[in-house]
């Protein structure tokens, strides 16, 4: 046994396959990590058959990676048949982590969601309102699909993660910290993001340019200014989820000169990241009139869908209430 | 009795994947059906979001194929602002796109559709993948292909922020402009680039033109639908990955019509079935007439083999020839054969290198004026690219604040959905008579689809393992009589 490989397994639920490719831009490393595991369990390179999960003995899986949200019955039979079959669970990725940009559904259902894509689209033509079925006849054979969610969760609405892999898609050093930290058994306590527990703002390289005090009187959105390229964009207006944002990203986003939109998810002490940011927003705003308070922040366009871009499956909000949305 | 078979899964488009085959009473195939199932809704929930955020939010319909996503929405972005890039951002724009397409499509022959042929259909599963490839090329070459991977990665990493993810479209131009030194940098990329769609072209021919064997299963009949053919051509017809008119020829390879990407809702729907969540869009002129091919039905095709079919040639010199020598050998215009996709995608890669090349050689590309501010109200746009793997269409209607209120989407792989159906059904006719199921089905099956979508073959071939592929076969009462697994 001592000298078995351990074995490593994928999966996947509602995601967009950019963890995959994330693997795949390990590049020359990649192959180092091939030859330290057995990939025993991959749905696109390995056989998907349930069984076959099912087959194995409790726990015989060293470390089970599961990226994307969870939105599809199908995905929540695989993600807890993984989590029997394995001692550790590493959420790969945003969408696992905290429900990911496919999350941002949950201001909708899946009614709505549904009469959108299959009948109101301008380019659908359905004179007979067929929608998706989860089981059908056509000429006598039944077919069946996955049933759809009303709601998208993360993973860890769903089963108990270990180890959680933020980003998207989380970068090469990371992904590698994390193999090498599982393969060497020198893990962090369980329940850790394996990532530095500080702000995305700490070691900002425009965080020399961030003035002592930030002082807000606009709110500008990126296409109406041209940022300059080294000054902190909270110091040029434009909202920065950088001070509500964990750290380990790499600045890639603010290295094209684009402001951050969260995707690490926040620190260990905050819970909630849009309230987070809200929070450190209105410390700064330039004035302690209610009225002008007002101003600026309805300036602010969308703020549920901006603080909570990665994040609302997984925040105090969870959903819209949908009789709101009727 | 009536058979059924079950391959569990066929993996993504956009998503999982199962195929159903159903026998009639003599055990020859009746019909064949490729079910998606999953759906994420992006098009309602774009809804309520500001405008210029859908080039950041869209990317997460595809991971594999991001920077089409983004570079689309990005175009939708600048005509709901009604505002054009700046010359040297459109320049930069193409740049991240050509840079892309040649990463793109090296990476689907290399690591994924490729080793069928590399290493061989009938190798063993475990070293059809990167690792049998650089086994049969060698340790230097195959070295060579992840460096030229990585290079590119690190242009649009630069350029676009992430390569898994890009940032860098505003309306009316990118974030992110390029100096000198990276120019001179990125240039020797582009030139290796160049070298290296070249080498794939050899290695396309040494291995699969001279093989007898292989010729035979490009031309055979199981991989051959005739089907019409859309793509974005430049004003003289030639293949345009980032712009210009979409362009639809007929089986027979005449000009149907050519359209502003504006005004596909009059040439374009998209038919529903129960079945599945993905939908099947086709030709309104022609009509929705089902899972048939010929001239009568409104079904298309898109990606590799359509650009080059629906076009009058290549836009660059090296490419132009190698174009040529494609439809000299498969007998002209337009191609019909599946496998030839995987042809035509080599052809578009060395385009896309000469296209990295001619750009990085012209200075004013690091011209500093990246943006025009938008000034007018927003209100409706489309944006259309083509990805590597087909047509790619993002349309926006906003508020005059540029919230989105409605939002359409055609994705590239969703153009082809109806006639990757039907070159399944076609290959397991082919492959299953009188009962008999034929061991190389599996195989045969699976690089039907993965002539047309890499998504499909995602991770297959990106690392050593066992086929995804399992057939089951029951009689009618359900129960399995027979397993064929890989």
């Amino acid at each position: 046994m001592s000298n078995a490989k351990p074995k490593v397994a994928f999966y996947w639920c509602s995601s967009c396959g950019g963890c995959e490719e994330s693997i795949v831009d390990l590049a020359e490393d990649i192959l180092k990590v091939v030859a330290a595991v057995d990939i025993v369990f991959w749905p696109v390179a390995l056989d998907f058959k349930k069984k076959d999960v099912e087959s194995m003995p409790d726990k015989s899986i060293a470390v089970s990676f599961i990226n994307g949200a969870v939105r599809m019955t199908e995905q929540e039979e695989m993600v807890k048949m993984l989590r029997k079959k394995s001692q550790l669970i590493v959420a790969h990725g945003a969408c696992a982590h905290l429900g990911g940009i496919p999350g941002l559904a949950n201001f909708w259902n899946k009614e709505t969601i549904f009469r959108r894509a299959y009948l109101t689209t301008p380019s659908t033509d359905n004179p007979q309102g067929t929608v998706p079925l989860e089981k059908v006849t056509v000429d006598g054979r039944e077919l069946t699909l996955s049933g759809f969610f009303d709601t998208v969760y993360s993973l860890n609405q769903i089963i108990d993660v270990d180890y959680y892999l933020p980003g998207c898609a989380p970068p090469r050093d990371l992904i590698l910290n994390a193999v090498t930290a599982i393969l060497e058994g020198k893990l962090p306590p369980r329940g850790s993001v394996l990532s530095p527990n500080k702000s995305c703002c700490d070691d900002c390289q425009r965080n020399e340019t961030k003035p002592e005090k930030l002082a807000i009187k606009e709110v500008k959105r990126p296409w109406e200014i041209i940022a300059d390229p080294k000054t902190c964009f909270l110091a040029q207006g434009i909202i920065c989820l950088g001070p509500a944002t964990r750290a380990g990203c790499g600045h890639r986003c603010i290295e094209g000169n684009m402001p951050c939109r969260g995707c690490f998810g926040p620190t260990d002490q905050v819970y909630d990241q849009g309230a987070k940011f809200l929070s450190a927003f209105a410390s700064i705003l330039d004035t302690n009139d209610e009225e002008e308070i007002r101003r600026i922040v309805s300036t602010i366009v969308d703020p549920a869908g901006t603080f909570y871009r990665f994040s609302l499956p997984s925040s105090i909000l969870r959903r819209k209430r949908m009789e709101a949305v009727k | 009795m009536t058979q059924r078979i079950t391959i569990d899964p066929i993996t993504r488009l956009e998503g999982h994947g199962k195929i159903e085959i159903f026998l009639n009473d003599n055990g020859d195939v009746e019909r064949a059906i490729l079910q998606v199932p999953e759906l994420r809704g992006f098009e309602q929930f774009a809804v309520g979001r500001p405008v210029e955020e859908m080039p950041r939010i869209t990317p997460r319909i595809c991971g594999v194929c991001p920077t089409a996503h983004h570079m689309a929405s990005t175009k939708a972005v600048d005509a709901v602002f009604h505002v054009e890039p700046t010359p040297t951002a459109r320049k930069i724009r193409e740049l991240i796109y050509n840079t892309f397409m040649l990463e793109d499509h090296t990476l689907h022959f290399f690591f994924l559709g490729g080793p069928d042929f590399v290493v061989g259909p009938q190798a063993p599963a475990a070293e059809r993948n990167i690792l049998g490839v650089i086994g049969k090329v060698g340790l230097e070459i195959g070295g060579k292909v992840i460096r030229v991977r990585r290079e590119c990665r690190e242009i649009m990493n630069y350029l676009a922020g992430k390569a898994i993810h890009p940032v860098s479209g505003l309306p009316g131009g990118v974030a992110k402009g390029l100096d000198e030194e990276h120019r001179l940098q990125f240039l020797e990329t582009a030139k290796s680039g160049v070298e290296f769609a070249q080498f794939a072209l050899q290695i396309f021919d040494n291995v699969v033109l001279k093989n007898k064997e292989y010729v035979d299963i490009v031309l055979g009949d199981g991989y051959k639908i005739k089907t019409y053919y859309m793509g974005l051509v430049d004003r003289n017809n030639r293949v345009n990955f980032y712009d210009g008119d979409i362009r639809v020829v007929t089986p027979e390879g005449k000009e149907l019509v050519k359209f502003k990407p504006g005004d596909y809702l009059n040439h374009i729907a998209e038919h529903v079935e129960p079945w599945s969540y993905i939908k099947f869009p086709f030709l309104k002129k022609v009509g929705w007439k089902g899972f048939v091919e010929g001239a009568a039905s409104g079904v298309y095709r898109v990606a590799p083999l359509a650009r080059l079919n629906v076009s009058e040639g290549m836009a660059a010199p090296l490419a132009q020839k190698e174009h040529d020598r494609m439809y000299e050998t498969l007998g002209g215009k337009p191609v019909h054969n599946t496998l030839a996709f995987h042809w035509a995608r080599l052809i578009e890669a060395l385009q896309a290198a000469e296209g990295m090349v001619a750009l990085l050689e012209d200075k004013s590309i690091t011209d500093t004026n990246i943006r025009n501010i938008p000034t007018q109200v927003p209100s409706e746009g489309v944006g259309v690219v083509e990805a590597p793997r087909g047509t790619l269409i993002h349309h926006y209607k906003t508020d005059e604040k540029g919230i989105i209120t409605e939002a359409n989407l055609i994705v590239a792989t969703v153009n082809n959905s109806a006639a990757i159906n039907m070159s399944i059904e076609k290959a397991a006719k082919t492959f299953i008579r009188g009962g008999k199921i034929s061991e190389g089905l599996l195989n045969m099956a699976e690089i039907a689809f993965r002539a047309y979508d890499p998504c499909h073959a995602c991770g297959t071939h990106a690392l050593p393992g066992g086929m995804p592929l399992t057939i089951n076969i029951y009689d009618s009462r359900g129960e399995r009589i027979k397993q064929l697994r890989k």
